[in-house]
């Protein structure tokens, strides 16, 4: 019924924003942030990444592109923009202490709207027709697959056909999961989201942990932006587009416990799930059931929030001071 | 100067240390040799654990100077303490739950993971001080004992001299307080210096060397233990001279009040927490249950508070006329109103019953704020005072200056130390928090009274006071059951015993002429229970 071989594919490629978001999310908790600033991060990271990628086709118009210098610039901008999106989150929240909901949330909306403000000045200056910007020479470096790819059949569609950063995204969940579980910067991290003061008595420094657990957790869902931008959308940027993918990553983090490994099965599944209405032969007389099958992840999601919250075993559940700030002195 | 100094672990000069408007520290000087173990004694409130915290860099002094081992030294954070080999298990346990005691163990030490290693070096710790830690146990699956065991092994493997124990026999059974103390004397003998905060004066005499007085802030004095008594330690504690015996009246007339049949009830994951308890609670009497903490007594005394889920059995309550009314068809509003009054403190003391950001005067309207805005004097006797009660009911304002007076009358009679009665409670230190909520309880004359570790960490002064209020109560006729942890105490202050072991009754005995040793072993025994069954 559904073509396989050409749905898993596309199902990854939808999965890999919301593997970078979710990873980058839980390590941001294991710290006790709650970082709802996620989808607006994600968006700084791509509009960065466009920036970046704008500018150096600019000024290699009429030149050749150099292939690290065109994968390099698009990158290290990206990850300055999330980079400096977890720095804020963390003085405000960590620092000043202020409420992380409130400080999340309020970056979310900073974010998308930063995006869509330099995406329109982009859009401008390129003096496009339409309200996009393509930028399809970066892209193709960002989505470029093995050359023997295509030669293996089945085999290499479903394994091989991604652009690097979506590998780089099952290396970190995966490094992430081990680290966490394996490494005692992990034990670390957990005690701290777990239990502050605890991790403080034991001579672990609290505030860095928080700083640096944040801001790698902002770099790697600003990833999940610049990915979709330049490798799922082809290098096309238009406002908006990226959608609803950051909170979809946020929601992933309670399917999967906190267990990055748990992530990248859940990631792909909400990719297939986000893009299933397309596969599902509808006819042309019901053209509104399309519509509804747009729905599934959202119902999914509501489903998953519900059976998880029910479930009560110590070791599902999220780090125990996630969202509170915390201070030494407090009584 | 310097050999002088040598000879001393610590010496504290001027520490001062401030909250807010609250001097907890006022210039303060002591010293610790190396090889004693000095306790430091001091009324609830004076200061004793926020001065430790400083030795182990959770508070940083606002005033004074820190010598360890003759060096002067700023102990910015617990990681320097550490590293200056101060180690301190806090009164509050500092573990992580969802982590092993290895991972707990292990926790802020550089270098690779290394479970096992980490694993080999914990046993030969426990090996030669006789400790026994399941190293891969989580810590929400262990029992308080164990956690402090826990506690105390993470230290020890960082190799401390200095050792810091904030009340670490409040949770234990004699027998295990009794394991504690040879591992403490062990310790001395290897020439490390000890501080102990404990309230049981019984054990400041059997194991200190030295003593330290603070009350209110300050140092008052010290003395060598075998030089001094419990009761001069006491008078110095307090400032003047206290009475330390607990009267117990034979009670008067007791009528059975509330009746427990083959009460069973389940935990979350269907594990019996109460296994068929069946007892009689009486008038005029105090019913005192002993029993290592987690045994069964708060799920016990909230079933009959209306609170806990009751998987079988019956919970009667015996009305004026001798009639019975089942406890478990009604809520907990109506069984409150029945005269039924819980009053339990927890480890942490502000999980259950006050809200910690709100003032004293605001706590004590928790259990008033339903009545409209006329001063209500007792219970209602007549039909009258029970419809003038239901017009305040109905009234959409509620009372606010009945609960400020008796905030201040819990205040004043209690002697909470607090700026104000508009304090928020979690302003004041553990004790204090705790006068006001077994005063609440108090205050509201129950029929029956429900209070299960009412001194839990309240220093001898005020423990003293609470024996006293709830013995004024069972005076006055009403039920008391009193769970406490405090064995000696509670042989002299209940009536009768009854012992829970895991959830089991291992036996009811009188009162007067029980002994300690039996209690602490029916405790532990659960056969016992089910032999007499």
């Amino acid at each position: 019924m559904i073509d396989l071989v050409a749905f898993i594919p596309r199902a990854v490629g939808q999965s890999i924003p919301l593997l970078f978001g979710c990873t980058g999310e839980i390590i941001t908790e294991k710290s006790g942030n709650l970082n709802l600033g996620i989808p607006g991060v994600m968006y700084v990271g791509g509009i960065c990444g466009v920036i970046g990628a704008f500018a150096y086709e600019q000024a290699t118009r009429n030149g050749e592109m150099v292939g690290v210098l065109a994968i390099g610039i698009p990158l290290l901008c990206s990850l300055l923009g999330s980079l400096l999106m977890g720095l804020l989150y963390c003085f405000l929240t960590v620092t000043l202490r202020a409420n992380q909901n409130v400080t999340g949330l309020a970056m979310t909306t900073f974010g998308v709207g930063f995006g869509n403000f330099f995406g329109g000045s982009l859009i401008k200056l390129s003096g496009s027709d339409v309200p996009t910007i393509a930028l399809s020479r970066t892209s193709a470096y960002f989505s470029k697959s093995l050359p023997f790819a295509s030669n293996l059949g089945w085999f290499g569609k479903l394994f091989l056909s991604y652009g690097f950063l979506a590998y780089i995204a099952f290396i970190v969940a995966i490094y992430a999961g081990f680290a966490l579980k394996k490494t005692r910067m992990g034990l670390h991290l957990r005690a701290v989201g777990e239990n502050p003061a605890t991790a403080d008595a034991a001579g672990i420094s609290v505030t860095a942990y928080k700083y640096i657990a944040t801001c790698v957790g902002c770099m790697i869902a600003g990833l999940g932006g610049l990915y979709y931008v330049m490798d799922y959308a082809s290098g096309i940027w238009s406002n908006d587009a990226f959608g609803d993918r950051g909170w979809l990553a946020i929601a992933l983090v309670i399917f999967c416990i906190w267990k990055p490994g748990i992530g990248i099965i859940a990631s792909i599944l909400f990719g297939g799930l986000y893009i299933i209405y397309l596969y599902i032969p509808a006819g042309m007389d019901h053209m509104e059931l399309k519509e509804l099958y747009k729905v599934i992840p959202y119902v999914v999601t509501l489903i998953v929030l519900v059976v998880t919250s029910m479930r009560n075993k110590r070791d599902a559940q999220p780090p125990a001071s996630l969202g509170l700030p915390y201070f030494r002195e407090e009584r | 100067m310097s050999e002088n100094a040598v000879e001393y672990a610590i010496e504290l000069k001027g520490i001062t240390k401030r909250f807010g408007t609250v001097v907890a520290n006022d210039n303060i000087s002591m010293n610790v040799r190396k090889g004693e173990i000095l306790a430091l004694l001091g009324e609830n409130g004076s200061g004793k654990t926020t001065l430790m915290n400083m030795i182990s860099g959770i508070y940083y002094p606002d005033e004074g100077e820190v010598y360890i081992n003759g060096r002067q030294v700023n102990i910015t954070s617990p990681k320097i303490a550490l590293e200056l080999g101060i180690g301190m298990v806090h009164q509050h346990f500092k573990l992580v739950d969802v982590l092993t005691a290895t991972e707990n163990i292990i926790l802020g030490l550089p270098g690779p993971l290394g479970i096992k290693e980490a694993q080999a070096k914990i046993r030969e710790i426990c090996d030669r001080y006789g400790f026994q830690v399941d190293v891969n146990k989580k810590v929400y699956e262990m029992t308080v004992s164990e956690k402090q065991t826990v506690e105390i092994v993470k230290v020890l493997y960082r190799g401390v001299d200095i050792l810091i124990l904030d009340e670490p026999t409040a949770v234990l059974t004699p027998q295990e307080a009794e394991r504690l103390f040879r591992v403490m004397w062990r310790m001395r003998n290897d020439g490390k210096a000890l501080i102990i905060i404990t309230h049981k004066m019984h054990e400041v005499k059997e194991i200190s060397d030295r003593v330290v007085v603070l009350r209110k802030g300050q140092y008052i004095g010290e003395m060598n233990t075998e030089d001094s008594d419990i009761q001069e330690m006491t008078n110095m504690m307090v400032g003047r001279s206290v009475t330390l015996n607990i009267e117990r009246k034979t009670p008067e007339n007791p009528a059975p009040k509330i009746v427990v049949e083959n009460l069973t009830i389940l935990d979350e994951e269907g594990v019996p927490k109460i296994s068929d308890v069946s007892f009689t609670a009486r008038t005029g009497e105090i019913l005192g249950i002993a029993g290592i903490s987690g045994s069964g007594q708060k799920e016990l005394l909230e079933a009959i508070a209306g609170l806990q889920k009751v998987e079988n059995g019956h919970i009667y309550y015996v009305e004026e006329d001798g009639s019975k009314t089942d406890l478990m068809n009604l809520s907990s509003r109506q069984i409150q109103q029945k005269g039924v009054a819980l009053s339990f403190v927890p480890e942490d003391r502000l999980g259950m019953g006050l809200v910690a950001s709100m003032n004293i005067a605001e706590n004590m309207m928790i259990r008033s704020f339903r009545n409209g805005p006329i001063v209500e004097e007792g219970v209602e006797r007549n039909k009258a005072e029970a419809l003038q009660k239901i017009k305040r009911g109905l009234n959409p304002f509620t009372d606010r200056k009945s609960p400020r007076k008796l905030a201040e009358t819990v205040v004043e009679e209690l002697n909470v130390v607090t700026p104000s009665i508009n304090t928020p409670v979690k302003n004041l230190s553990g004790g204090n928090v705790q006068k006001v909520l077994v005063g609440r309880e108090i205050a509201s004359k129950p029929k029956v009274l429900l209070t299960a570790y009412a001194v839990r960490g309240l220093d001898i002064n005020s423990s003293y006071q609470i024996y006293e209020l709830i013995n004024k109560q069972k005076e006055e006729g009403t039920a008391v059951i009193y769970v406490g942890e405090d064995l000696d105490v509670l042989l002299e202050l209940s009536d009768r015993i009854m012992v829970l072991c895991g959830g089991r009754v291992s036996g009811i005995i009188d009162g007067p002429g029980a002994d300690k040793n039996e209690v602490g072993l029916m405790m532990t025994n659960a056969e016992g229970g089910k032999d007499e069954k």
